[in-house]
Parts: C-alpha cells; sequence; structure tokens
C-alpha cells in the first residue's frame, strides 16, 4: 500500500478538500508537478490548471485557478483562491469565456492587458478539460 | 394628568415601534448566523496565509521589495468598514471616532470607503474619499476584496500612498464586538514562531518573486476576512441594539399602562363622586 500523506485545499470562504492521498499532481507557475509524499518542504505559487488528488480509492479531479501551495514531507496545502468540482463547472460559460480570451488576445491593440486575458484563457481551458 | 386618550396613544405607537425593532432584531439574528458561520469558514485560510507569509517574512528579513519597505512621501490610506444602514448602536461611530481619532492629520489621509455610513460621516468632516465600495458590504464575496486590493496596490505602487491602514469591527463573539485598527502595508515583519524555525523552506520561484504574487494574494485575504468580521459585527451590533430597544418599549408600555389605569380609575372616582352630590342636592 502506497504511502500517504495529509491534503488541504483551502478556500477563502470554504474548505475545499481534507483528506489523505498518495499523489497530488498539479500546474505551478515553473510547470507541471507530482507530489508524492516526503517531498522535500518547498512553496510554489499555483498556475490555473487541473488538480488531480490520488486517494485509496482512486482519482479525484478539480479546476484549480490560482493560490499557492506548502509541501511539507507529511502534509500538504493548497490555498486556492478559486477552486472547482467537475460537476461545479458550466462547460457553456467556461466555453465562451474561452472563446473571448483568443479573440482578445489575437486582436491585441495597446489597451489590451495580455497577461490578464491569457490567465483567463488558462483558466478556461482547465475548465474544460477537467470535464473531458 | 394627561387623559386616557393621550395615554392610550401614545402606549399603541410604543407597541407598533415595539413590533418594528422586534421584527428588526430577529432578522439580524438570522443575518448574524449567516455572517458568523461565513466569517468562520474564511478563518483557515486566513490563518494559513498570514501564517505563511510570517514565515517567508521571519525568514528573508533581509530581501529588498517595495511592498516590505517604509516609502517617504505619499498619503496614508485607509480603508473604512461601516454599514449601509443605521440601528445598529455604536456600530459605525465607534470606527468613525477610531478613523478621526488618527494621529495622521486629515489632509494626508486618502479614505477608501466600504458602507455608505462610513463614507457620508467622514466626507463631511472633510476627509478625502478617494474610492467607495459600498455597494458590496451586504453580501462581500472574494472577488470584491480582489478589487479592493487591486486598486490599493495599483495606488501604492505609483507612489500615491506610502502606507495602508484597515479600521474595521472585529467580532469576537456576539455580544463584543471590537473596532480594530491594521497595517496592511508595508507589510510590518512579524516574528518568527518556534514551529517553523526548524523546516528550512525552498521557494519555487525564488523568494523575491514568490513575494511578488503572495503579497497580494495576502492583503486580498485580510481585507476579506475583515469584511466577514465587519458584516458579522454589525449584524450583532444591530441585534444587540434591537433587544435593548425593544425591551425598552417594553418598559414603557408597562408604566404607560400603569398610568392609564391610574387615570380610568381617577375618572370613574370623580363620576361616582359627581352622580352621589348630585343624589344628594336632589333629596
Amino acid at each position: 500500500m502506497a504511502e500517504l500523506m495529509k491534503l488541504q485545499v483551502i478556500c477563502p470562504d470554504r474548505m475545499f478538500y481534507e483528506g489523505e492521498v498518495s499523489m497530488v499532481e498539479l500546474n505551478t507557475t515553473e510547470g507541471e508537478i507530482g507530489i508524492y509524499p516526503k517531498h522535500i518542504p518547498m512553496t510554489c505559487i499555483i498556475a490555473p490548471g487541473v488538480l488531480t488528488i490520488t486517494e485509496a480509492e482512486g482519482l479525484k479531479n478539480a479546476a484549480l485557478h490560482s493560490g499557492f501551495i506548502q509541501i511539507l514531507p507529511e502534509k500538504v496545502t493548497i490555498l486556492a483562491e478559486a477552486a472547482e468540482w467537475p460537476h461545479e463547472i458550466d462547460v457553456d460559460r467556461a466555453e465562451a469565456a474561452r472563446g473571448r480570451a483568443e479573440e482578445r488576445i489575437r486582436t491585441r491593440d495597446s489597451k489590451t492587458d495580455i497577461a490578464r486575458a491569457e490567465t483567463a484563457l488558462q483558466r478556461a481551458v482547465a475548465r474544460i478539460n477537467i470535464i473531458k | 394628568m394627561a387623559s386616557m386618550r393621550d395615554i392610550k396613544r401614545r402606549k399603541t405607537s410604543i407597541q407598533s415601534t415595539q413590533q418594528i425593532t422586534k421584527a428588526m432584531k430577529l432578522t439580524s439574528t438570522v443575518k448574524l448566523q449567516k455572517a458568523r458561520a461565513r466569517a468562520e469558514q474564511s478563518k483557515p485560510y486566513f490563518d494559513f496565509m498570514y501564517e505563511t507569509v510570517n514565515a517567508m517574512l521571519a525568514k528573508s528579513g533581509n530581501i529588498k521589495h517595495p511592498y516590505l519597505q517604509a516609502k517617504d512621501s505619499g498619503k496614508t490610506a485607509i480603508v473604512v468598514i461601516t454599514s449601509n444602514r443605521g440601528l445598529a448602536g455604536g456600530y459605525n461611530n465607534n470606527i468613525i471616532k477610531l478613523v478621526t481619532g488618527f494621529e495622521v492629520p486629515k489632509e494626508d489621509t486618502l479614505i477608501y470607503t466600504v458602507g455608505t455610513k462610513g463614507r457620508d460621516a467622514l466626507s463631511k468632516r472633510g476627509y478625502e474619499i478617494k474610492a467607495d465600495y459600498s455597494e458590496i458590504v451586504e453580501d462581500p464575496i472574494y472577488s470584491d476584496a480582489q478589487i479592493i486590493s487591486r486598486d490599493l496596490l495599483e495606488a501604492f505602487e505609483q507612489g500615491e500612498i506610502k502606507e495602508i491602514y484597515l479600521a474595521y469591527t472585529f467580532f469576537k463573539n456576539t455580544v463584543s464586538h471590537e473596532p480594530r485598527r491594521i497595517k496592511l502595508l508595508p507589510v510590518e515583519t512579524g516574528e518568527e514562531t518556534s514551529e517553523e524555525k526548524s523546516i528550512p523552506m525552498n521557494y519555487e520561484p525564488e523568494e523575491e518573486e514568490a513575494l511578488d504574487m503572495i503579497i497580494p494574494k495576502y492583503i486580498t485575504s485580510i481585507v476579506y476576512g475583515a469584511l466577514m468580521q465587519a458584516v458579522a459585527s454589525e449584524n450583532g451590533a444591530r441585534m444587540q441594539a434591537m433587544d435593548s430597544a425593544t425591551s425598552n418599549a417594553e418598559e414603557m408600555i408597562d408604566s404607560l399602562s400603569l398610568l392609564y389605569n391610574r387615570a380610568r380609575q381617577g375618572s370613574i372616582t370623580q363620576e361616582l363622586t359627581e352622580i352621589i352630590a348630585g343624589a344628594d342636592a336632589i333629596s
């Protein structure tokens, strides 16, 4: 049986997830990472993407938007500004948001906030990916 | 002695006021429960954020970062959280007193208000209101706090303001709320707790870059936490104010009933005396 560590995903308005897990995968600003128990202590910034939690009973997916993660050997804590389970996501809205963001990036002018449009696109893609 | 009719009219008027205060007390009780639950749910996020940022700062005390350094020029910003509605006892007044009692003269302050009561009172006293977010105070959500902190950080980076304070009411428990003032920026480096000292933490990206991203989130979470606390306090204060108003009305109604009965008794006695006197005169 795989080793377990404690995972907490905390959102401003709720405790999103709390439990014993054997692996966590997510997107950080430095790239995608997977964390097993006994990881060295580390703090990373989260980039929008899919959060995959491997529990004893199986996999769980969620969309994770921004925040940071603190990794300790026995315990991982994710402070997320926003996180969603697949059933909470509105696909049509996400598709529409993706369209809007792509449009903004394509027709870029001096007024467009490219960084913002890009995170919006990333968020929309994360939401869509998780449902598929 | 006032006539029976006058007393009765007064009594009915107080009774209808009492009905209103009673109803308001009930609604604020319900709202308080909701607000308190939300304040409690936001607490773990806030606590953890605070812990992490403190640990980071304690460890990286010699980092030169604009968010951590005091500036010489610029004004002092104060975020003032009050309510949009009155009848909450001293709730709004306590916060306004806290702001007016501030050591920085009002010419050097910029006020960001959440809540119309605070906005009106402070602009009347001659403070400069930089921005107003009153419409969010009824039901604050996290993105509202994000907007406020984004505006604050923008002004801070442009050098318009040199420090940021937050004035809000801390919700201790249902009956006691405490007006508080905390400093948001520049971030004060707190004492390191012994527990964290043992863990050497790695940062990815580098600490300075990580601070750049975490501190705005930290400010947002403090603003959000303060909003939650303030909403709970507002409803708590209103509940208490309405509770005492209801019991005051009860007292007044009691004493007026006594007066009314006495007046009624008096008029009966007088009528009797008149009848007897009349009968005596005839016989």
